[in-house]
């Protein structure tokens, strides 16, 4: 009899659960995999080196397309690390919105991934669902920003502009009756305060929907747990962050450990897992899907009752408004300046680092004292969380391979940059 | 004209008469059965488009009806790509193995009280040999794309049609016991009377395992680790295009459609009325409703055809050696049992089994 011979399969790089572009070179004994090996890049855009060349501020755009899943968390990581160079003062009600902003962008990762993580293990439905409440956050984004994905909308010093006062609203058209317009529009009356509020008072039912699809479901535990157990002490060694690590039982969550903003404010709690597999993964992110409510819930109280500037009032690094720039010679000088040139940044090199929904989203800049970063290096969590792709899948069948890219959260436009 | 024709027929040998009506009969179940897989995929995307709260088709012709037409024309049209290192006739071949059988289970299918193609007495037996055979053309299409996703699908799927064709057998083993008889048209004459004398109720859990099985069996969510598509992309039927694919198509729905015709005919009483019985209908104008008829059985497919899309809307997706477990250590050990208990009760003479003579 021959001997029987581990073979080779690409899984990927273009593959339906690979979530992008992931490019895994697998080594299998029958169903069972030996070796995993990620070969990343395929998504690389070079953003660091992109970011050298022009002045600061055009490149927030530039990290909003790195986790194109939890965009304003990225520009936070950027401009926090900008704001620690200049030394500068953010409003405490920039602070609030941007602590908003990062939990509805929280809500936004964690259910693209509960979707994509259901889908892949086969569970359809969770997808579906999950986007219909995304569909909302992403009218958040646009109220304020403009765009619906990538937003660009904190700057340093603050956030582009406060809150507005009325939502869009739908239409009447050949496909919408006016029945179902009103019905969309309910909730799109008031201003994007409200419309956040009526979300965060219908948004735990949706979890429990989900959890009901799920949490309980016999197919569903069959396939997370014991799935790709990861040890509190060897999670620290991989260098995860985020729901990896908090799922190995570990808290560390930059928010309370290092709070940046209001975080010190905020009342809410981490949870933890115990064993480590892919189902307490499953369960520390649907129970971050609720924290983050209620961090919401407290900044719309506090936003409502506190009106105030929303961005530094410095015309060294804020643009002047348009009315100022239209009849003030100053003021279309600073305009100019800040719009062709920039800002020059102190020499001086820092690193900030915030609590992004996938873990530790680090920027560290060096600055020459130009316009324009001498050095910009991410820290994206993906990139850990992916090199422990082998250690994880190993002993597992194919099938668990596509738990664990879930399970992972993983994120193209990050890892490779 | 009439007269004349009628006179022809009559001159016509008998062999060529019966060969003429069997193969008009067959023509209409075949179309029938086509006709049913093309607006099952229609009801499947619209069942599971209201449950996860979307609309499904709805732009092709009225209400989307049209969309299966749509959907076939487009496929009909398509290239098929040969991959060059396959091997090009089982390639081609593999197909029409997987839904020849499909189709030709239905030979024996008692639509009503008396039509049917072909009344043999080892009705069942060939239903089981026509599902067994369905699966090679599932393992030649894997093997001859000659790629490893499509490689292990065919895997796959030979493993899991092997365990719960047992699992199967075992439940109709029990089926037989309690009718007596192979033939399709004796097992539900068998269950006449009434819904107390289906054998749902006393064959319970092997309409169950039968059920689950048949779902197993036809590749379906939660069970279509042969395709799984987050796994291995299509699994067999990977490198498959246009009308070859359409045809894998074909035969998978139709396989539903076969399934749930044979659950309905094993357990629930074939074309019987659930009403049959209610003697206080008899001389209102709801009377017709007691009497068995072709639309009782298809009311009952389509019950069953709901079910399988419930299933896919509802359940994640099991991996394979899970799947494994559930056929080998779960259902053959229940229909084992439950054929002993009913060899038992049927031993005492309970239930069904009263009338049995010594």
């Amino acid at each position: 009899m021959a001997e029987i011979q581990s073979y080779t399969m690409n899984f990927g790089p273009q593959h339906p659960a690979a979530h992008g572009v992931l490019r895994l070179v697998l080594e299998m004994e029958g169903e069972v995999i030996q070796k995993a090996d990620p070969h990343i890049g395929l998504l690389h855009r070079a953003t660091e080196k992109l970011a050298e060349s022009k002045p600061f501020n055009q490149s927030i755009g530039y990290m909003d397309r790195l986790d194109y899943v939890s965009m304003m968390a990225n520009e936070h990581g950027y401009v926090l690390a900008i704001e620690k160079l200049l030394g500068v003062e953010v409003p405490i009600r920039a602070q609030y919105i941007r602590v908003m902003f990062d939990e509805i962008t929280r809500i936004l990762n964690h259910l693209m991934w509960l979707g994509a993580h259901g889908l892949d293990i086969g569970a359809m439905t969770m997808f579906l669902y999950c986007f219909r409440e995304r569909e909302d956050l992403m009218d958040c984004y646009e109220a304020v920003s403009g765009t619906r994905m990538h937003a660009t909308y904190y700057r340093p010093g603050g956030v582009y502009r406060d809150l507005p006062e009325s939502m869009p609203k739908y239409q009447e058209s050949k496909f919408r009756s006016k029945k179902e317009v009103d019905r969309l529009n309910e909730a799109r009356e008031g201003s994007l305060l409200d419309f956040i509020e009526a979300f965060t008072d219908k948004f735990p039912a949706c979890v429990d929907e989900y959890e009901t699809l799920l949490t309980d479901n016999r197919i569903w535990k069959q396939r997370t747990v014991n799935i790709a157990v990861v040890s509190p002490e060897r999670a620290m060694q991989l260098g995860f962050s985020g729901p990896m690590i908090r799922g190995s039982g570990i808290a560390w969550d930059l928010r309370k450990k290092q709070p940046y903003e209001v975080y010190d404010q905020m009342d809410f709690d981490i949870p933890i897992g115990v064993n480590g597999d892919c189902y307490d993964r499953y369960l520390v992110r649907v129970e971050e899907l609720r924290q983050s409510n209620r961090i919401i819930k407290q900044c719309i109280e506090w936003l409502r009752a506190n009106p105030g500037p929303v961005i530094a009032d410095d015309h060294k690094l804020v643009p002047p408004s348009r009315v100022e720039m239209k009849d003030d010679m100053e003021s279309l000088i600073h305009h100019f300046k800040l719009f062709t040139e920039g800002y020059s940044v102190p020499v001086g090199e820092a690193y900030a680092a915030v609590e992004h929904p996938k873990g530790e989203f680090g920027v560290y800049i060096v600055s020459d004292g130009a316009n324009k970063p001498y050095r910009v290096k991410i820290r994206a969590p993906g990139f850990a969380h992916l090199s422990a792709m082998s250690e994880m899948v190993e002993g597992h069948m194919l099938a668990d391979v596509v738990a664990v890219i879930g399970t992972q959260d993983i994120v193209f436009g990050e890892v490779d940059r | 004209m009439m007269d004349f024709l009628l006179s022809s027929w009559d001159a016509l040998p008998p062999t060529v008469q019966y060969l003429t009506i069997t193969m008009f009969k067959i023509v209409i179940v075949t179309v029938g059965v086509i006709l049913t897989v093309a607006f099952s995929t229609y009801f499947e995307r619209k069942v599971i488009g209201s449950m996860q709260s979307r609309v499904g088709p709805n732009r092709v012709g009225p209400l989307g009806l049209g969309q299966p037409f749509a959907d076939v024309i487009k496929l009909l049209i398509k290239e098929i790509i040969v991959p060059s290192s396959s091997d090009k006739f089982l390639f081609v071949i593999a197909p029409l193995l997987s839904l020849i059988p499909a189709l030709a289970a239905w030979a024996v299918i008692p639509l009503n009280g008396s039509f049917v193609i072909a009344d043999i007495n080892a009705g069942l037996l060939y239903v089981l040999a026509l599902t067994s055979v369905g699966v090679y053309g599932v393992i030649l299409a894997g093997w001859a794309t000659n790629s490893k996703y499509a490689f292990l699908g065919a895997m796959r799927s030979a493993a899991q049609i092997v365990a719960y064709e047992i699992a199967m057998g075992f439940a109709l083993v029990g089926v037989l016991m309690a009718a007596g008889s192979l033939n399709l048209g004796e097992i539900v004459r068998a269950q006449e009377g009434g819904v107390s004398n289906w054998f749902l109720i006393w064959l319970f859990p092997l309409f169950l395992v039968y059920w689950i099985s048949g779902v197993a069996e036809t590749n379906r969510a939660p069970f279509d680790v042969a395709e799984g598509e987050s796994e291995i992309v299509a699994g067999f039927h990977v490198e498959y295009s246009g009308v070859a694919f359409a045809l894998f198509f074909l035969a998978e729905y139709a396989n539903m459609v076969l399934i749930s015709a044979l659950t309905a005919i094993f357990f629930l009483g074939g074309w019987a009325s659930p009403f049959e019985g209610w003697t206080f209908l008899e001389g209102t104008p709801l009377a017709f409703l007691m009497a068995g008829s072709f639309f009782w059985l298809a009311a009952k497919i389509c019950f069953f055809m709901y079910t399988f899309f419930w299933l896919r809307a509802t359940f994640p997706r099991y991996r394979y050696d899970q799947i494994m477990r559930l056929g080998w250590k779960v259902f053959i050990p229940v229909t084992i049992v439950w054929i002993v208990v009913e060899g038992v009760l049927a031993w005492l003479r309970v239930g069904p089994w009263a009338g049995l003579g010594s």
